[in-house]
């Protein structure tokens, strides 16, 4: 059903799991893959997967996608913006932050990705850096200490390099 | 069986190799300090550093990007041994000033040491700064002292010796027994004694058997085994390697957060360091004893830090729990026999094997040996990683090592062991610190998370910020956890938005307990613990919320109430522009006031005014 959908290019799907051997114990590593190339898991790529690996279904690579927290179904912004509500960072103000970037970048209740695609919005429990408590992680940049002005000035920063504003 | 290396040799080549560096330069390279910028530091000595002849007394300099120290508030920290001096929040700017003035000059930058905030004198020495001083480190010794992507430095302090002497010995069970004896129990949180572990494990030697590594450091707020990974992998590596040769596995997975790329990236490093000197690998040392690492990387989830989850996330699947027994001793991954430890519990093996068990066993207490990491962090003066005997109170913890609660407030709490744990008060700060007392005060080690809350926390709004984590994180297999998270998570929601009823309490408390006895795994058998706690030790702080709609610490916003003093008011209009909902009305130089229909207490009047005519209640 997939063959006829191309939107994807299924010789890259077809490298990742040549690495992985078409071996099912490694779905998950699989899908990071997918997702690191395209920014979240297409449908089509989950189809394709559940039915070239032995002993999975389109419907098992679903159930384990939609399992972890990890993986998005939609596309993730060109910035993916993760603000620690972990503990420590909870007790130190993680709350304001969060709130700071969701007016900044003029999401609803409930969106994650803002308008132009630029940016996305993830809360994650804990990222292991507490003694910088509230942290802030932008694509793979841990960003200590923040505050809502903190944060609107980096957000600046980033758009005006994207020619925004 | 007889090795083909002699590791006391490759030790002395090792150290060696480290005095040829001339003046080391540690520089820590944990996340904490490279998101505080210390890759710039580093590169800045790199270039400073190139210039020998500027060196009076080394004929060289080198830079060592190092691991965790464990003092992450004040990274960039820079030690220099051989100078017996601390640097900390160092800048790339300062970096030509520490080089020109001490380096060079032998003159120390006092305005980068550590100031003591009791004192307010500055301390030069690493051992000295109250914070250290007060820690004993054994599992966390090496990090922070050697370059944790160097395999040679891992070696210039014994590393894999233990590994070559259990494997010259040839012992499996006297490594068992050593275990026993030492009476290591499991960091991950249940505290189950490793040696027993083992023992159950290796009675099924003889057919293919795993070792898996527990890396999924799931709890909000601990932050240990990444430190661990990140600044000393190779007595990870060497850990693993020890049990595997007790329990006769030949195969080891280490389960990793995707959240930690650092120490990912060190681990596959190390691992690959080690397979090529046949540390690790077919025919380790040139025995008959192979040990192959493989890692696996989770994808975000907590449960997956249950073992049997793990196991179910290491196969490709959701990491769903499933009743125990089978018990993955013995029926584990891939069906076969499993020896699942910590990262921790595994970086305590090594030095134990060296060391010998009376050595482990000579600190901590009656019932918890040996030591343990905690990671202090919230309203406390010196966040960190730390490690202590087992039975240290937690008022050392909080106020000898931590250095008090921040900005003068007063204690109120500390959340202990995460969202399993639960929460301890004044009463408790002389309890010792260990796997039984703890259990025994209604709270748990747990991972070791310590989160200290102070007066202007409301324990309510922290209960519910745990349900809501367990409540999103419960993999909704069994129905007590699935559904009970739900409800209590809904109840909590009603008190804190000022809607609650006193029956609600009744009914939280019975949920709590229904939940407790009847889940499946550990995640739902613990979830109800904050919300048990919080109901034991603040019961007054719940019945203020319901009763007489007030929240005590001025936390929960549904209850704030903030107004503008019109005495102090001058009409300035500073507040009435700063609003971002326009709920301050007034005319210039006349008392403000705020529209308490309109106001969303975002308190942002209330930073703006200059006259502190504005306050919350």
């Amino acid at each position: 059903m997939t063959e006829t959908s191309t939107k994807l290019d299924f010789r890259v799907l077809d490298e990742i799991l040549e690495t992985y051997e078409y071996k099912k114990s490694y779905l998950i590593a699989m899908l990071q893959k997918v997702q690191e190339v395209y920014r979240y898991l297409p449908e089509e790529a989950m189809t394709y997967i559940g039915e070239k690996v032995d002993g999975l279904s389109p419907a098992t690579v679903y159930g384990v996608a939609t399992f972890y927290a990890q993986f998005s179904l939609e596309p993730k912004g060109k910035y993916e913006i993760k603000v620690c509500d972990g503990t420590a960072c909870h007790v130190r103000g993680s709350m304001p932050v969060l709130n700071a970037i969701r007016n900044k970048l003029n999401l609803k209740e409930g969106q994650t990705t803002c308008d132009n695609g630029l940016f996305s919005l993830e809360i994650v429990s804990c990222l292991g850096a507490c003694g910088l408590a509230p942290v802030c992680v932008i694509n793979d940049k841990v960003y200590p200490q923040m505050t809502s002005d903190a944060i609107s000035m980096i957000l600046d920063t980033l758009m005006k390099e994207e020619g925004l504003n | 069986m007889t090795l083909n290396i002699d590791i006391k040799e490759e030790q002395r080549k090792a150290q060696e190799h480290i005095k040829e560096q001339g003046l080391r330069v540690l520089v820590c390279a944990g996340t904490g300090c490279v998101a505080n910028g210390s890759l710039k530091v580093i590169e800045k000595f790199r270039e400073l550093g190139a210039n020998v002849s500027a060196l009076t007394d080394y004929d060289k300099m080198t830079i060592v990007p190092t691991g965790c120290h464990g003092f992450c508030e004040q990274g960039v920290l820079v030690i220099i041994p051989d100078k017996h001096v601390t640097y900390v929040k160092v800048k790339e700017s300062d970096v030509e000033e520490i080089f020109e003035s001490h380096i060079k000059g032998g003159q120390p930058v006092e305005r980068l040491l550590y100031t003591d905030p009791k004192s307010g004198e500055h301390v030069h020495k690493n051992d000295d700064i109250n914070f250290y001083a007060k820690q004993t480190r054994t599992a966390l010794k090496n990090c922070g002292k050697i370059n944790a992507e160097s395999i040679e430095e891992a070696i210039s302090v014994r590393g894999y010796e233990a590994l070559a002497k259990v494997i010259e010995e040839n012992n499996p069970d006297g490594v068992i027994d050593t275990i026993t004896k030492s009476g290591l129990r499991g960091r991950g949180g249940g505290g189950f004694p490793t040696g027993m572990k083992w023992k159950f494990t290796a009675a099924n030697r003889g057919g293919k058997s795993y070792v898996v590594c527990n890396g999924d450091e799931g709890d909000p707020g601990a932050f240990m085994d990444r430190s661990v990974m990140e600044g000393d992998p190779h007595k990870l590596l060497e850990g693993m390697a020890i049990a595997g040769f007790a329990i006769g596995a030949d195969e080891a997975y280490i389960y990793v957060r995707a959240e930690y790329p650092l120490a990912i990236k060190r681990l596959r490093k190390a691992i690959a360091d080690a397979e090529e000197k046949h540390y690790l690998g077919k025919n380790i040392m040139g025995s008959d004893f192979s040990f192959t690492i493989h890692i696996k990387e989770g994808a975000g989830a907590f449960v997956c830090g249950e073992e049997t989850a793990l196991i179910a996330s290491i196969e490709g699947e959701r990491g769903m729990p499933r009743p125990k027994p089978p018990f993955p001793a013995n029926k584990g991954l891939f069906g076969r026999p499993t020896l699942i430890n910590n990262v921790e519990t595994l970086a305590n093996v090594p030095l134990i094997i060296l060391n010998g068990a009376e050595w482990f066993s000579s600190m901590g207490c009656e019932t918890s040996k040996g030591t343990k990491t905690f990671a202090l962090t919230g309203e406390v003066n010196n966040t960190g990683l730390i490690e202590v005997p087992m039975g240290t109170t937690l008022r050392q913890i909080i106020f000898d090592i931590g250095g008090g609660i921040r900005g003068g407030k007063k204690f109120k709490a500390v959340q202990i062991g995460g969202p399993s744990g639960g929460c301890l008060t004044e009463e408790h700060l002389d309890i010792s610190m260990d796997y039984d007392s703890l259990i025994k005060a209604g709270a748990m080690v747990g991972s070791g998370g310590l989160v200290v809350m102070a007066e202007d926390t409301c324990m309510v709004e922290v209960a519910r910020f745990f349900m809501n984590f367990t409540k999103n994180e419960s993999c909704g297999k069994c129905v007590p956890c699935r559904e009970g998270t739900k409800n209590m998570l809904k109840i909590l929601e009603k008190i804190v938005a000022g809607k609650g009823e006193m029956e609600d309490l009744d009914r939280l408390e019975q949920l709590a307990l229904t939940v407790k006895d009847g889940s499946l795994c550990g995640l739902g058998k613990t979830a109800p613990n904050p919300v048990l706690s919080t109901l034991k030790y603040f019961k007054d702080e719940y019945i203020a919320h319901i009763r007489d709609h007030k929240c005590p610490a001025g936390v929960c916003t549904a209850m704030k109430k903030i107004s503008i003093d019109p005495e102090k008011c001058k009409g300035c209009t500073k507040c009435a522009r700063t609003c971002p909902v326009g709920a301050i009305e007034g005319t210039v130089k006349n008392p403000h006031k705020i529209d308490q229909s309109k106001c969303i207490k975002c308190e942002a009047c209330l930073n703006a005014c200059p006259f502190k005519a504005i306050s919350k209640e």
